[in-house]
């Protein structure tokens, strides 16, 4: 029997519903995409909002970190299936679909690459995954194999460091740059920009690679 | 009529909730384990009758009796060392082909079929043929019996912690163990996030705190931000097979080396290496207090003398403290942080106490770790506040993440990683996957944890095949892969073809682990009152669920209550009565009946209560197409 080949999936977005629903508890309406009813207070499905309306932020690049980690944080103490121990069967699996729909809107937006995507492809815009995307701009390109071939080249562990070093500033400056073509609403720019902050990131990992223990 | 209690939306008392509320957090531990409880947010741990709370990780099988676990068993293990186990974590989740290459480095004999038969190893011990579940489960009993004479009544729930690089494999064998022994597993939580915990809400801090947690057979190393009561992991590291294990197998080849150099070479005899490895482990526990010391090891009737150093138990451990080293490094990279960051360093488990351990945490995170809480102790503390946390509402969150990468194996031997370490848990991941070959009608789907990129490197979890797939062009099939991880940790997998929408769900039961049948067949041997106990569990899940109705309509009377006329509303309050009459005395068939009863009794409620909901949400709308909708709506319900 034959192992499973990977398929690259075209992602799409359900639209948000803004109709009451019924509680599956008390029979209710209750707003979608409420966590809790608005009457029984049970705990609700995660239901369909995007990762910036889960955690109630406006749809942009600019998100703060810190404003980002305490509603995390907040909604997590109310989800999280530890606070749905002795409750019922039904309740712990719903809190459970929470907590997953929570930690993945936070791990999206709580990174810059990631949040990038995922703001492209909201926009309709899919940026594939790694390992399918030809980099189609040649300046980009180019910067990409001279970065590989000085990888390459780094001797001692000292050189790789300080190549990681500045991979890590240009980073920096490709996150600045995306924010102010989010900005912009230039898209095909952010796409651009996300295109190089993904290999940027590769090689920050490729030469963690050469000095690390974990096997 | 009876006054109807209205509580607080999702302030439900749970009936008879004093009697199920006794939940105690167990450390389990290579070497030692140890029962705590956490009444009111102070924690304390059971001990005996001597004031000790540490419970040998040790059973011995007497030919005729019952095991015996902790301290009477280690006493056994020089007179009858055929008939004791040790050490038994080390072998939970792990599979016979994985153990031959410890073999020789273990203190008991595998059972030399069971290699042969894949699966789970076995043990001999005298007659009996043991997997490690049944011997983990007897140390778990011990530790249930000894909370349950403290506190003066049944202890049915715990929180049971493992390490945090623990594969799914060996989560599963612990709470399978935990069955085996009548504990109903509230929680698995990692050694390291217990200890945050323990230190967290005992000191009150904030900021990002590192935990190095070196065992008996284990390390971990943990990364957490803790924020106002929340313990969140940011990247956890660390090798399921590096403890004072370790240390004492070195030091008792030095010893068994010199033996054979005084008395000449013979062959090693089981009583000899384990005499060796008591008196290795003794001698590494003085030496860092002591700088030398002189130690006798007696066996067959032939003494000799052993001198040691503490500089030369360091020279022979120090390989193994460097690794920790490496891997403290690469925790700090996976958390994106340098080690200036952290603001402390907390010290869990018995090997920390060796002076190298302390100097190497020291200088790699560049501060003197905090070891104030006894480290043997605290996680059993942090899994007690845990245990509190879960069914009493402590205000403390745990975050936790995955350890390792949890991926598939596809053409070629190469692995496609789904859930990457380090991603927060309770988490879900779908990845398509499609045919190789024109008219393939299977797909083995084969689940592996581990960071390499070839299958042959990662651990394998489980394999199981996904049949009936319509023959199609190759590519042209769509099997959706869903990878689940709950917060215990532990791996759920389905698999869905498209097209046909046949589907596979299962819950990973690794290679090595026990399958259902011999889990029930355990259950029957092992528990003397399982039915009864089956009874109690599905009694309290009753309760737990008519009080969750009770709660919804409550709440909902509250709220609607206007929308009933007075014989509607009789109706349900008889309804609601009934449960509440039920609940607290009936059995289990009669509560369920009241409950069901008892949300027939409000399906018209429900849906006027919807009716209104939607005319608000409408009212915006223009009247005639509100009423237009209605009319549809009532047609509907005449024509059904």
């Amino acid at each position: 029997m034959q192992s499973p080949r990977l398929v690259l999936p075209p992602k799409t977005v359900a639209a948000p519903s803004e109709a009451a629903v019924a509680c599956w508890s008390c029979g209710g309406p209750t707003p979608a995409d409420s966590f809790f009813c608005v009457t029984c207070a049970s705990v609700q499905p995660p239901g369909t909002a995007d990762h910036f309306r889960r955690l109630g932020l406006k749809r942009s690049f600019d998100v703060d970190r810190a404003d980002l980690e305490r509603r995390y944080f907040d909604l997590q103490r109310r989800l999280h299936p530890d606070r749905f121990a002795t409750r019922t069967g039904r309740e712990k699996a719903l809190s459970q679909a929470q907590a997953v729909s929570l930690n993945e809107a936070y791990e999206t937006l709580a990174d810059p690459l990631d949040r990038a995507v995922y703001l492209l492809h909201l926009a309709g815009m899919d940026v594939l995954a790694e390992g399918c995307n030809q980099i189609a701009d040649p300046v980009i390109l180019m910067e990409a194999m001279e970065m590989r071939e000085a990888l390459a080249g780094a001797q001692s562990g000292a050189q790789v460091e300080l190549f990681a070093a500045n991979v890590a500033a240009d980073i920096e400056e490709c996150v600045g740059d995306l924010a102010v073509a989010f900005r912009k609403n230039d898209f095909d720019e952010a796409a651009k920009l996300t295109t190089r902050l993904r290999y940027l990131r590769k090689l920050i990992e490729d030469s963690r690679a050469r000095h690390s223990s974990r096997d | 009529m009876a006054l109807l209690q209205i509580h607080e939306p999702g302030e439900t008392p749970l009936p008879h909730a004093a009697e199920r509320a006794l939940a105690v957090g167990i450390d389990l531990g290579t070497t030692n384990s140890v029962v705590a409880i956490s009444r009111q947010g102070k924690p304390e741990v059971l001990r005996d009758e001597k004031g000790l709370g540490l419970v040998p990780s040790v059973v011995a099988y007497p030919p005729d009796g019952a095991p015996l676990v902790g301290f009477a068993a280690r006493a056994l293990l020089l007179d009858r060392p055929e008939l004791v186990v040790s050490s038994i974590k080390r072998l939970m989740g792990r599979g016979a082909a994985d153990v031959k290459a410890l073999a020789g480095t273990l203190p008991y004999e595998l059972d030399a079929d069971a290699g042969n038969s894949g699966g789970m190893v076995r043990l001999s011990v005298g007659a009996r043929r043991l997997t490690p579940v049944e011997v983990s489960a007897d140390i778990l009993g011990a530790l249930k019996a000894r909370a349950e004479a403290k506190l003066g009544n049944p202890v049915e729930r715990a929180v049971v912690t493992v390490p945090a690089y623990f594969d799914d494999a060996a989560r599963a064998a612990t709470k399978d163990a935990a069955r085996l022994a009548g504990i109903e597993v509230l929680r698995l939580v990692n050694e390291p996030t217990a200890a945050a915990l323990a230190y967290g809400l005992d000191k009150g801090s904030e900021g990002i705190y590192a935990v190095y947690d070196l065992g008996g057979g284990t390390f971990d190393v943990s990364i957490l931000r803790l924020e106002k009561g929340v313990f969140q992991v940011l990247a956890t590291g660390g090798d399921a097979a590096l403890g004072g294990d370790d240390f004492d197998h070195a030091l008792a080849e030095e010893f068994i080396r010199e033996r054979h150099a005084m008395i000449g070479e013979s062959r090693l005899t089981l009583g000899e290496a384990k005499l060796a490895l008591a008196t290795a482990r003794i001698a590494k526990e003085c030496l860092s207090a002591a700088e030398d010391g002189k130690w006798i090891l007696d066996s067959d009737g032939t003494p000799t003398a052993h001198e040691m150093t503490r500089e030369r138990l360091e020279a022979m451990i120090r390989p193994l403290v460097e690794r920790t080293q490496r891997l403290c490094r690469d925790v700090l990279e996976d958390a994106g942080l340098k080690p200036a960051a952290v603001k402390g360093v907390v010290l869990v488990g018995g090997s920390t106490r060796i002076p190298l351990v302390r100097r190497t945490v020291a200088h790699v995170f560049g501060r003197e770790p905090l070891a104030d809480i006894n480290p043997d102790e605290v996680v059993a503390v942090g899994a007690a506040l845990q245990a509190e946390a879960l069914t009493a509402g402590l205000d403390a969150l745990l975050l936790d993440v995955t350890p390792l990468s949890l991926g598939l194996e596809t053409m070629g031997g190469l692995v496609e990683k789904i859930i990457p370490r380090n991603t927060p848990i309770p988490t879900a991941e779908a990845q398509e996957f499609t045919t190789y070959q024109d008219g393939q009608t299977g797909m083995v789907l084969h689940v592996v944890q581990g960071e390499r990129e070839m299958v042959g490197q990662c651990r394998s979890l489980a394999r199981f095949e996904l049949t009936g797939i319509p023959p199609m062009t190759a590519g042209a099939a769509r099997v959706r892969v869903t990878f689940a991880v709950d917060a215990d940790g532990l791996l759920t997998v389905g698999a869905r073809e498209a097209t046909t929408g046949i589907e596979q769900k299962i819950e990973v039961k690794p290679s090595y682990g026990l399958s259902e049948d011999e889990m029930a067949a355990m259950l029957r041997d092992s528990l003397v009152h399982a039915r009864e106990d089956m009874d109690t569990r599905l009694l309290a899940e009753a309760r737990v669920e008519a009080g969750r109705v009770l709660n919804a309509v409550s709440a909902a009377l509250a709220a609607d209550g206007d929308l009933l006329i007075a014989a509607e509303r009789a109706a349900v309050e008889r309804a609601l009565a009934a449960l509440q009459k039920a609940l607290p005395e009936a059995e289990r068939d009669a509560i369920d009946a009241a409950a069901e009863a008892l949300e027939a009794a409000t399906k018209p409620f429900a849906e006027k209560r919807m009716d209104r909901g939607i005319r608000a949400a409408l009212s915006g709308v223009t009247v005639e197409k509100l009423d237009a909708r209605m009319g549809e709506k009532r047609a509907r319900q005449e024509r059904s």
